[in-house]
């Protein structure tokens, strides 16, 4: 599982905990999120994330 | 004698940080100069009114400092330097003492607060929070305090409000408007949030001024045109925002509301460019991410490989008020149509609609906004 960040405002989706309030389910992977998931904090696409490292 | 300059950036904000991203995903080293007259911190201007909902200082704000964008985007920053001048001719940027010459240079320095001129001695209370630097001062004055009053009940405004409750500060607003966000927000929806902020304890003084602050104490007393007095401890001033355009008007760049740019982001000069919060887009000024997101991704294709146009698609606008979430796209001006509503209480869904049924805008607020994708994708792109 990895997580992804969003370049613009720094929010980061967990791969392992989804997004559930958008209808996706923890485990799901970043090339399973929806094309048009948007960042819920600042609107971006998902173009606009970026791998990151955590710990 | 051009083709060996940078390409030289002016600002370190979303735009200039995003463009320098974009330009780096294509070319690792082409040469880049960025100069800012702030400390150079990577951070995102719409977080800087969610601190207390997220629980964090100023500088948890920020994503990274100068030192880190300079290794990550293999930069030349300069950093507290003010631009006092264009050379368009010599193809220079005139930073006091120095020159630097530029193959091509990027207007990207954002816009200037409106401050309001208001009689009284407690000046030094009021805060304009326009970047990253603004906000640290505000949040160090705030330190120790309890009540915060905001003039200005546009998105900055009311988001400040918001935040500062879910910090626990006492909050007043007062606005001339006799309703929130007016010409962003259609009125149910603007009342929606009104209604939201105020269950939040937010006290609105609406249609009427601040007419005088005067130190007492440690804080200031308001008084308004409509006689009412305030007491705060600390005032922010959220009244707008205005392109900065003079020194690209004072070197020869047209401009209008922002600095006059077409599709392919290239202003009245050659090999200047420009985007984000200062600049007028084919006639648009539209001081949100997302505009500026799509044209740092067509700017860098020109500066780096061919020239290409920036198509702006549906430009939703996030308010981010969390006791009542809300999204606009609102509707061109000159579109024909009506507000059709759905409302349940702060819930309200505003479509507007064309003759024909054709949905050109929409507001959304509490639960009806998680609709905002699904309606962005059936409101037409403001460019085809």
């Amino acid at each position: 599982m990895k997580k992804w960040q969003c370049v613009v405002c720094g929010l980061i989706y967990d791969e392992a905990e989804g997004w559930p309030e958008d209808g996706i389910e923890p485990g799901t992977k970043w090339e399973d999120v929806p094309e048009d998931w948007v960042c819920p904090d600042c609107g971006v696409g998902k173009e606009d994330f970026e791998m990151i490292e955590i710990g | 004698m051009t083709t060996e300059a940078p390409i030289v950036i002016v600002g370190t904000g979303l735009s200039g940080y995003s463009l320098a991203r974009e330009i780096r995903k294509q070319d690792k080293d082409i040469p880049i100069v960025m100069v800012t007259a702030d400390d150079g911190f990577s951070y995102s201007k719409p977080m800087l009114s969610t601190g207390f909902t997220k629980g964090k200082e100023a500088d948890e704000l920020a994503q990274a400092t100068s030192e880190a964008m300079i290794e990550q985007l293999n930069l030349d920053l300069r950093t507290y330097t003010t631009v006092t001048g264009i050379d368009t001719e010599a193809h220079e940027l005139v930073t006091g003492e120095e020159r630097i010459r530029y193959s091509k240079l990027v207007l990207a320095w954002g816009a200037d607060v409106i401050r309001l001129s208001i009689e009284g001695d407690g000046q030094d209370r009021v805060f304009s929070i326009n970047d990253l630097m603004d906000y640290r001062a505000f949040r160090e004055a705030l330190a120790g305090k309890k009540r915060v009053a905001i003039m200005g009940a546009g998105l900055i405004g009311c988001e400040f409000a918001n935040d500062l409750r879910n910090g626990d500060y006492e909050v007043d607003v007062i606005a001339p408007s006799d309703t929130l966000m007016p010409g962003l927000l259609p009125r149910p929806a603007a009342e929606a949030v009104k209604s939201a902020l105020i269950d939040l304890g937010v006290g609105f003084h609406l249609e009427t001024v601040v007419d005088r602050i005067d130190r007492e104490g440690d804080g200031v007393t308001l008084a308004l045109a409509n006689g009412e007095t305030l007491q705060a401890d600390l005032v922010i001033s959220a009244v707008g925002l205005r392109p900065r355009t003079d020194l690209a008007k004072a070197s020869g760049l047209e401009v209008n509301r922002g600095i006059m740019v077409n599709r392919a982001l290239e202003t009245s000069a050659p090999d200047v460019y420009a985007l984000g919060d200062c600049a007028e887009v084919d006639g648009h000024v539209m001081l949100y991410v997302l505009p500026l997101m799509a044209c740092s991704r067509a700017l860098a294709k020109t500066l780096v490989s061919e020239r290409t146009e920036v198509a702006y698609g549906t430009m939703p606008v996030m308010i981010k008020t969390p006791c009542c979430p809300t999204s606009v796209c609102p509707p061109p001006s000159d579109a024909e149509g009506e507000w059709e509503l759905e409302q349940d209480g702060n819930n309200v869904k505003a479509l507007y609609k064309a003759a024909d049924g054709t949905i050109l805008g929409f507001a959304v607020t509490g639960s009806y906004a998680v609709e905002k994708q699904a309606l962005s994708k059936e409101v037409p792109p403001i460019h085809d």
